[in-house]
């Protein structure tokens, strides 16, 4: 057994009178991909905005492996659970920086080695030889990513200009480019055609197999869920409800239940039986 | 907006003639008080004047343009339905809204400005910039019009970087402005520094006061940010003007020192043991020296403003720049700390603004905190958004039409403001990017394969 | 005591008349989440119009004080609010789905453009007005200083409260204020209930419009002198106080107005009439670093 990257510890989070996130514990470990799932406005996004900063906890501890070093996610800001503790994400509703092009945006992601290159802009503005080498390697795995995702052609577009599909692997391609320990998908298949979402499926198994880093996923799709993660963790109204590798969550009844409701016995519709049975 | 998406086969002349009618009414409505009735002071009592001539036409012309709007909104509409009767366009994907109106803007502009290269038209200005003094037609006044053309060019530039790079909202910038010149004023009267050596300080004091200001407020959103730059703005000219014993207060700094040409002064008499501009060179003095001097002094600013600014568009904190202009929330995601970026932003955008006020200074000889109202602001931020925001050349061409507007007359130095608020509002609705906005970005990939 | 009390008086007068610019600014915060720049012009244009309306008023040949102060009431109230609709008709209606920060730079074209406006159709001159409303009486006497209450004073406390009382029963009790705090709730989820957003933005405007308009009217009877450029710091004032009271909140935006015009009256009147305005700002910048909910406000939570 590798030791966990993420240890997530009795995370609760409560707006006002509704407690999104219910005391949630759970790991995700290293060369390994964790999907979350759960019916809608089970505190999915909400582990995620916890986990990078956006929202501070209201209980629960969130601790990071890295290096190792121990990272307490829930009391970095943000930016510095990105560039320190090595959590890279994505989101629900896209957020590239759509006027500047595919390339500058990963250049962007290479932000904190580069400032570091260009002694935070003076050795860049005098155009010495040490930035200038940083600068062709920030290019350089900028150009492996493009080439890996299909959008070396178009490097100097608005990012803004891609089809919908290529927008969503620039933005993994993004988040992967700082150099993550930890990478959070928050639905990458959301909006994808089959022909996408397998190819999708080829993208996050080689990330697993090549980068050997930890990959936290929210997906409604059950065929990118069951087909490619090592473990599931379910969620309904914030608790989790069930954990375990794919097979065994597919057929307990419980997850059954949260997602059909109560009333719904044995008895599945047909598309959806053949949904969260699969196709891995 | 549901009914103009509905392809119009015929003229629907009743809706039309309506809404022209409905917006006659509200003209009619915003008219009467304000363009009907005149106020007049007639000997120490407050008269009334009417003007309903004016309503009349007001009205009249609003009707019209209302009418011909939507005749030629029809119309175009009209065509389109026929050419494409109906685009098979797919339902864009959540969060794509965000995307297209850049998509588009670049598209239009592309087309458009593709065939003037901007780096062409930049040598070309630059070249002509430099004749200027030297070319036939050139007098004092024109030099000295350059002057202030190019006074506007340095601000704008300096606050391109804020709003236009870094996409902050700063409707204080005339504060640095005013910094950068008080502190030069203050800094030669009571030490004696001379404008090359106070020249720095005052950038470094304008630095420093954008930094004291941003560190707080940077944090704050957006719309936050833009009214307490207003209020700091107007902080910094009420101080100037209360604090009597240091700043003189509404009476202003007189004798700011003329800068000098590498320790020559521009003087018909030399100081003593010194020598002028004119003995030195053995040329006659004439005062228009002076002029031609500060000229070019504040043209190697500008132009040294504009060369670091485009050179720190290229590097990593340019690109933080903009992506935080962009997308804030993305930026904390990848690492990037957006208070430290914000704050690299505005404290550069003030240093260049003091720049600039260290030159008035020199070159008016005399400031007053008269000269950093809000309007300044106003006209700086302006250039910037008529300019393009975050276009070099845009600026220049705002700056250019702005300071000359005057000059054509006094209709036009009247009606100037209102005619910049306007087209502020009507670039915006029409194209929010501004009139030059064509972005090419910092890095190009296709470029580099042959070049490396 | 008494000068304490003097300074209460004149500050509540002067944070009523922040107040009701502040609910402008608050009630479109609410709906649309943008600052409207150009509200201080829309009150500068309101004691304008009540100017004018008096000075038309005595032409025609009304003397009878109550009866013009009715009418300059309407009429600045209904020309004002056309100004209202106006400018979110063609400055922000076109840019709500446009990028972040072109309605504010649109906000501010606006701001200037009005300026200018009323300076060139109007002049640029201060226009000073000779007191309409007269007389008060002395409230108590101690140490030989009087605490003088004018009854323009009584008058504008008391329409003040009749204005905030109306328009919070508008708020809560009628379809008008129901739709209005469903599109502060969620502006999608309204328009997909049959809510005319458009309406109920413009209704916004309108009602902000025209109890800056009020307000504007007050300032013209108070102090007798306005010129055009009385918007500028008016705006960022009630701006101040909108945010102070919790903007978004419109109990808070008339709280705020007043604490900003009690402030106001007191460092005037204790510390120095010069830095009065810095003040202000000083209030503002603390707020929005310490409690940028305000005090009465809503915590906001950051869409991701």
């Amino acid at each position: 057994m590798r030791p966990p990257l993420l240890e997530v510890e009795h995370l609760s989070m409560r707006f006002g009178g509704l407690l999104a996130v219910d005391d949630l514990s759970f790991a995700a470990r290293a060369g390994e991909i964790t999907a979350i799932i759960g019916p809608n406005g089970a505190g999915k996004t909400t582990v995620f905005n916890c986990l990078t900063g956006f929202y501070r906890p209201s209980i629960g501890r969130l601790t990071l492996h890295r290096g190792g070093r121990r990272h307490l996610l829930e009391r970095l800001d943000g930016f510095r659970i990105a560039r320190d503790a090595g959590v890279a994400r994505t989101f629900q509703n896209i957020r590239l920086f759509a006027g500047m092009s595919v390339l500058e945006n990963l250049l962007v992601a290479q932000h904190a080695p580069l400032m570091r290159a260009s002694l935070y802009s003076i050795a860049g503005l005098l155009g010495l030889p040490g930035f200038r080498r940083a600068e062709r390697a920030a290019v350089a795995k900028a150009r492996d990513w493009l080439a890996r995702i299909d959008l070396l052609a178009r490097a100097d577009d608005p990012a803004g200009s891609l089809p919908y599909g290529a927008q969503r692997r620039l933005e993994i391609a993004r988040a992967l480019c700082t150099g993550p320990a930890l990478l959070c998908l928050d639905e990458p298949a959301a909006g994808l055609n089959a022909r996408e979402s397998a190819e999708l499926n080829r993208l996050l198994l080689a990330i697993r197999a090549e980068l050997g880093i930890g990959v936290l996923l929210i997906e409604h799709d059950m065929s990118v869920v069951m087909g490619i993660s090592d473990q599931v963790v379910v969620l309904d109204y914030g608790r989790k409800i069930a954990s375990g590798p794919p097979a065994d969550v597919r057929r307990d009844p419980v997850v059954i239940k949260a997602y059909l409701g109560e009333e719904a016995d044995e008895e599945l519709p047909p598309d959806i039986a053949r949904d969260l049975a699969g196709r891995g | 907006m549901a009914a103009e998406a509905l392809p119009a086969r015929r003229l629907a002349w009743g809706g039309i003639v309506g809404e022209a009618a409905a917006a006659a009414g509200v003209a009619l409505a915003l008219a009467l008080p304000l363009i009907g009735f005149r106020t007049v002071e007639t000997n120490a009592a407050l008269g009334i004047e009417t003007r309903f001539g004016w309503v009349a036409a007001t009205v009249a012309a609003v009707f019209v343009g209302r009418l011909l709007l939507a005749l030629l909104r029809s119309l175009h509409l009209h065509r389109k339905s026929v050419t494409r009767p109906t685009s098979p366009q797919p339902s864009p994907p959540p969060g794509a809204e965000r995307e297209r109106p850049v998509e588009r803007e670049g598209e239009v502009g592309g087309r458009r400005f593709r065939a003037f290269s901007p780096t062409w038209i930049g040598a070309l200005g630059i070249a002509f910039a430099v004749a200027l003094p030297f070319l036939p037609f050139s007098s004092r006044y024109l030099v000295d019009l350059a002057t202030t053309v190019v006074i506007y060019v340095m601000l704008g530039w300096g606050l391109n970087v804020v709003v236009g790079l870094a996409g902050l909202l700063d409707l204080g910038y005339v504060a640095f402005y005013a910094v950068g010149a008080y502190s030069f004023a203050l800094l030669a009267q009571r030490f004696g520094l001379s404008f090359w050596q106070g020249l720095p300080m005052a950038g470094l004091l304008a630095a420093a006061f954008g930094l004291a200001l941003g560190f707080p407020v940077l944090r704050l959103r957006g719309d936050y940010l833009a009214i307490v730059t207003l209020g700091f703005g107007e902080i910094v000219r009420l101080v100037l003007l209360n604090w009597v014993p240091v700043t003189n207060g509404p009476a202003g700094i007189a004798d700011v020192p003329r800068p000098s040409f590498f320790g020559l002064p521009f003087e018909r008499h030399a100081p003593p043991g010194g020598t002028t501009f004119a003995e030195f060179f053995h040329v006659p003095f004439n005062p228009g020296q002076r002029i031609v001097f500060l000229y070019y002094v504040i043209l190697a600013l500008a132009l040294l403003t504009n060369a670091v600014t485009l050179r720190l568009r290229r590097l990593p904190i340019g690109r933080a720049w903009e992506a935080l202009r962009e997308d804030e929330i993305a930026c904390r995601a990848l690492g990037i700390n957006p208070t430290l970026v914000k704050l690299s932003a505005f404290s550069i955008g003030a240093m260049l603004g003091g720049f600039a006020g260290a030159f008035f200074a020199t070159r008016q000889g005399f400031i007053s905190p008269e000269s950093f109202t809000f309007i300044e602001s106003a006209t700086i931020l302006a250039i910037v958004v008529l300019g393009g925001m975050g276009s070099q050349l845009g600026v220049v061409l705002a700056a250019v039409v702005l300071v000359c507007l005057p000059e054509f007359g006094r209709a036009f130095a009247e009606f100037r403001m209102l005619l910049f608020g306007a087209a502020m509002v009507a670039i915006m609705v029409w194209r929010p990017r501004g009139l030059v906005a064509r972005r090419a970005p910092s890095l190009r990939l296709a470029g580099r394969d042959g070049a490396r | 005591m008494a000068y304490f009390l003097q300074q209460l008086i004149n500050g509540l007068t002067l944070g009523s008349i922040y107040g009701l610019i502040a609910i402008g600014y608050t009630m479109v915060y609410g709906i649309i989440g943008m600052i409207n720049f150009a509200h201080g012009e829309i009150y500068m244009i309101g004691a304008f119009v009540a100017l004018i309306t008096f000075l038309v008023l005595g032409v025609v040949g009304v003397s009878y004080v109550p009866l013009a102060l009715l009418v300059m009431l309407l009429a600045t109230m209904l020309f004002t609010a056309a100004y209202g609709w106006t400018v979110e008709r063609l400055a922000y209606r076109p840019l709500r789905h446009s990028f972040r920060l072109a309605p504010l730079i649109s906000a501010i074209g606006m701001s200037i453009f009005l300026q200018n406006y009323v300076q060139l159709l109007q002049g640029a001159r201060v226009k000073a007005l000779p007191p309409i409303v007269h007389g008060g009486f002395t409230l108590m006497q101690s140490d030989g200083f009087s605490v003088e209450v004018s009854w323009l004073q009584i008058g504008i406390l008391a329409l003040t409260l009749a204005l905030m009382a109306g328009f919070s029963l508008v708020i809560s009790a009628t379809p008008l204020g129901r739709a209005q705090r469903a599109c502060e709730q969620d502006m999608t989820m309204a328009a997909l209930l049959g809510i005319d957003v458009d309406r109920t933005i413009s209704t916004a405007f309108v009602i902000g419009a025209a109890l800056a308009a009020v307000a504007g009217l007050m300032v013209t009877l108070y102090y007798g002198v306005i010129d055009f450029f009385i918007g500028f710091l008016a705006g960022i004032k009630a701006f101040t106080a909108a945010v102070l009271g919790g903007i978004g909140s419109l109990p808070g935006a008339m709280l705020g107005g007043l604490l900003i015009g009690l402030i106001e009256a007191f460092w005037s009147g204790y510390f120095s009439v010069e830095y009065k305005d810095v003040a202000v700002f000083v209030i503002l910048v603390l707020v929005l670093i310490f409690r940028p909910t305000g005090l009465l406000g809503r915590p906001e939570v950051e869409k991701v």
